[in-house]
């Protein structure tokens, strides 16, 4: 069998740290094999390794069979082995073109010869299906053309060897069904693909052969039609994970959250959220489901007072809140989890302890007369930390140096702390891996068993559908129906958030 | 090799790198260099005077130091530090050299507050503007530099100047006057004054504002991220506000040091005076902490005042001093290669 690109027994450290503990994985021609592992697991230290950004302790890497010594990148791409980053490395300003060529132009008479380039970029475009606008600007295109310009960049450098880093974080649905047929069409050309992931489903749909790795140890090497995603959960996070997450019945009581005829215009002035209503009571989980860009972010920041309300009422334990301040709304208890955890929900360049008190830094005991308490906010830190297993580096450790999951997980340890009779949860689980899914789904229930009331919007389907007692669906700043989880399938919720009502049928009851 | 040490070191290495390379091109330029450096340290440490006339030129680019770091640690960059500092100037000259028969306890205090009201007033437009209308305060801020110079010159000329057609107001009363018999005594007639420590009890209110009170929490909250504050409800646009008029104060006070101070006087002015801008590298080689300003003020204003000594002692032209300080300034900015260039050489050493 002919492997592109072996790698054997790689052993990084960093300091007393093991990153990657002799692990080994080996790339046939043309297969698009997937690295699978939690957060933190050790993938993108492999893949900096075989890049050239990292040099290993021990253990060799070999490119069709021949020994190889990477020591920087360019040597890397030289072998013909190229990057596409989940950050992209892209100059805004400049042209698609222009970063593609970028580092490598084509010189004709002391000029760069952007007409060749773009006449071979077209080239490129059309034999692998990547469709691209050379002279549009990278700041005006889309995330999903984005990644392409960065496939494309790899190929246009001959790249026989593509490493895709976490591709689908930052895509869209639709995007990303666009990068699989994508990966494919390399892979049809004779190209070879690794893709670091922590998402099951891609894995499954894409790939040949996986390889997984966890705590910085290789694990196994399966091939994907002879394995499901259950074997390949248990063996990324080394126990049985339940993807239905378990939980009693609900046992709501009194309405906590009440949402009557509610307007809120978007930064266009157009209306988004438009005539809504709903309600959550205590003791019940209501999901949004919903196409992003429907209404659900001007809905959220309209309840949390960040929005002008146009018209309408909303009642929180009984008090209209529609024309209140964020800070009165947190008073009279409400909890947001944000869906940008790091526009909104933290401030990253603060130590963890003052991102803990950034809703109550103002009251007693971390505030006494205008000065702050370091002592009492530093203990609170400490037993939210260890109450909701916040893994940080240090104690004070600035929230950028956490890792995504263990930021969320302050983020919920935070808005939990204070009590909130209303929870709303906003794409809580963006970007985590499944044990940090599996976490965060229980504390949202655990808060409903407590007789909280919990709103949670989310875009994924599976998540609405595991953790909600009732689903409201939300088209076009409207809810278009309310139906309940265990009656409907997520076939009937796509058609919804589609806008296509259902036909009236055995639904449970609302108001 | 530990952070704290690093810490101490890397500055320190900057430093000498500096000398070093000013030393050769003093060298390659056709002077003695260890002449031209003995005459730099001389001009600062040779006699009680010149001692006196470094703290001097020290004591208001610490203030101005710490207006613009302040500024930056709320996440604002208040350019207009230099158009504060003559406002407040101008203020403090104006309550030093009015209300005759005040005590020293209430005329003093009075006048530097002046100032600070001053500095304060005039970085408020520039908040305003990027609190509501996301006007960049850089802009505004250069602006009202211009304006701030133009309007004190036509207030100075036209409400305090002494008469018969000088361009100086009076001298501040002595109940208004920072300086002291002794110092002046203790200095070689030096202008030694007791701005130095008003200097150093604005970096403790400096440190204590931001480290530890509730409302520097809040500043450097919105300051860091304005988002993330805006929805743990804080008021940022009060926000902005206040910290661009915090930050104008320190400036304010910056003007009265010379107001009151060092000049006793406000004239009209042919230009800008520099202590701004000066503000800007010391804020910005100081990290921006209370502790790195000073320590940054003491090295620019010793470098400023010591190197006046050197075309005097070593015929090294004024030009030529420029050139070695701006250098060695360059090695303490770029403290990044120099980290990297330790890094390189204790990881050589321990292998």
């Amino acid at each position: 069998m002919e492997y592109v690109i072996e790698m054997l027994n790689i052993r990084k450290e960093f300091g007393n740290f093991v990153a990657n503990d002799n692990i080994t994985l080996q790339l046939k021609k043309g297969e698009i094999h997937a690295l699978l592992g939690e957060n933190g697991a050790g993938k993108s230290t492999l893949m900096n390794v075989l890049f050239g950004l990292y040099q290993p302790e021990a253990g060799e890497i070999r490119v069709k069979g021949k020994k190889v010594n990477i020591s920087n990148p360019n040597v890397a791409n030289d072998l013909g082995i190229g990057m596409v980053h989940q950050h992209f490395m892209l100059v805004p300003p400049f042209t698609v073109a222009e970063n593609i060529i970028l580092g490598k132009e084509p010189i004709k008479n002391t000029m760069v010869d952007i007409k060749s380039a773009i006449k071979k970029l077209k080239e490129l475009s059309v034999s692998y299906g990547l469709d691209i606008d050379p002279n549009a600007k990278v700041s005006n295109i889309s995330v999903g053309m984005q990644q392409r310009v960065e496939i494309i960049k790899t190929l246009y450098r001959g790249a026989e060897i593509l490493i895709f880093d976490e591709p689908t974080a930052v895509l869209t649905p639709q995007e990303i069904v666009e990068l699989i047929q994508i990966m494919k069409n390399l892979v049809n050309e004779g190209k070879s693909i690794i893709i670091i992931t922590h998402k099951l489903k891609e894995i499954m749909e894409v790939s040949d052969r996986v390889t997984v790795i966890r705590k910085g140890k290789g694990i196994k090497t399966l091939v994907t039609a002879e394995t499901n995603e259950n074997e390949l959960a248990s063996l990324m996070v080394g126990r049985e994970v339940s993807f239905k997450t378990d939980k009693i019945q609900s046992n709501p009581t009194e309405e906590t959250l009440t949402i009557k005829n509610l307007n809120v215009k978007d930064n266009r002035g157009l209306l988004a959220v438009k005539n809504f209503s709903l309600s959550v009571r205590a003791g019940e989980i209501v999901g949004i489901a919903g196409i992003d860009g429907n209404g659900q972010s001007e809905l959220i920041e309209a309840l949390t007072g960040l929005r002008k309300v146009d018209s309408g009422v909303i009642t929180i334990n009984g008090r209209d809140t529609s024309k209140l301040k964020p800070r009165k709304i947190t008073e009279i208890g409400l909890g947001h989890i944000p869906s940008d955890r790091h526009k909104h929900g933290l401030v990253l360049d603060f130590p963890m302890p003052e991102n803990y008190v950034l809703q109550t830094y103002y009251k007693k005991p971390f505030n006494r007369s205008g000065i702050l308490n370091f002592a009492e906010i530093n203990k609170k830190a400490k037993q939210l930390a260890e109450e909701f297993d916040v893994r940080t580096p240090s104690e004070k450790a600035l929230a950028r140096s956490l890792s995504g999951g263990n930021q969320q997980k302050a983020i919920i340890a935070r808005e939990v702390d204070r009590n909130p009779s209303i929870l709303i949860a906003s794409q809580p689980t963006r970007g985590l891996d499944v044990g940090a899914i599996e976490y965060i789904h229980h504390r949202l229930i655990e808060q409903r068993d407590k007789g909280k009331a919990v709103l949670l919007v989310s875009f994924e389907l599976e998540e609405i559908m595991n953790v909600s007692d009732r689903i409201a669906v939300m088209y076009e700043g409207n809810i278009i129906d309310i139906v309940d989880p265990k009656m409907t399938t997520e076939q009937e919720l796509g058609l919804l958030m589609a806008g296509k009502k259902l036909e009236p049928k055995g639904e449970s009851a609302h108001e | 090799m530990n952070s704290t040490l690093k810490s101490i070191l890397v500055p320190i290495v900057a430093i000498l790198l500096g000398f070093l390379v000013g030393g050769i091109i003093m060298i390659l330029c056709g002077y003695d260099a260890i002449l031209g450096y003995q005459s730099l340290f001389n001009g600062i440490f040779s006699n009680s005077y010149f001692m006196g006339e470094s703290i001097v030129k020290i004591t208001p680019l610490i203030l101005s130091g710490l207006a613009v770091a302040f500024a930056f640690r709320t996440g604002l960059f208040n350019i207009g530090v230099e158009g504060q500092f003559i406002v407040g100037w101008t203020a403090a000259v104006y309550v030093g050299t009015h209300f005759e028969g005040l005590s020293k306890v209430v005329h003093l205090p009075l006048a530097i507050l002046a100032a600070a009201v001053g500095g304060a007033l005039w970085a408020l437009l520039p908040g305003i503007l990027k609190a509501y209308l996301r006007v960049h305060e850089v802009v505004v801020t250069i602006m009202m530099n211009y304006i701030a110079l133009h309007v004190t010159n036509w207030f100075i000329q036209e409400k305090m100047a002494a008469g018969g057609g000088t361009n100086t107001s009076e001298r501040v009363f002595q109940t208004a006057s920072l300086s002291w018999k002794q110092f002046s005594d203790w200095t070689a007639f030096s202008r030694l004054h007791w701005g130095i420590l008003v200097a150093l009890i604005a970096a403790l209110i400096y440190w204590f504002i931001l480290e530890k009170s509730k409302v520097g929490y809040e500043l450097r909250s919105v300051g860091f991220n304005h988002h993330a504050s805006q929805y743990a409800g804080m008021n940022v646009s009060k926000n902005i506000i206040l910290a661009m008029l915090i930050s104008g104060a320190f400036a304010g006070v910056a003007g009265a040091m010379e107001g009151l101070g060092t000049f006793q006087y406000a004239a009209v002015k042919g230009g800008f005076t520099g202590v701004g801008f000066t503000g800007i590298a010391t804020a910005f080689i100081g990290a921006n902490t209370a502790l790195g300003v000073v320590l940054a003020s003491f090295l620019f204003g010793g470098l400023q005042f010591g190197s006046l000594n050197m075309p005097y002692n070593s015929q090294v032209p004024t030009e030529l001093v420029a050139v070695v300080i701006a250098l060695i300034i360059y090695f303490i900015a770029s403290n990044y290669s120099i980290r990297t260039l330790l890094d390189k050489i204790f990881t050589k050493g321990a292998k």
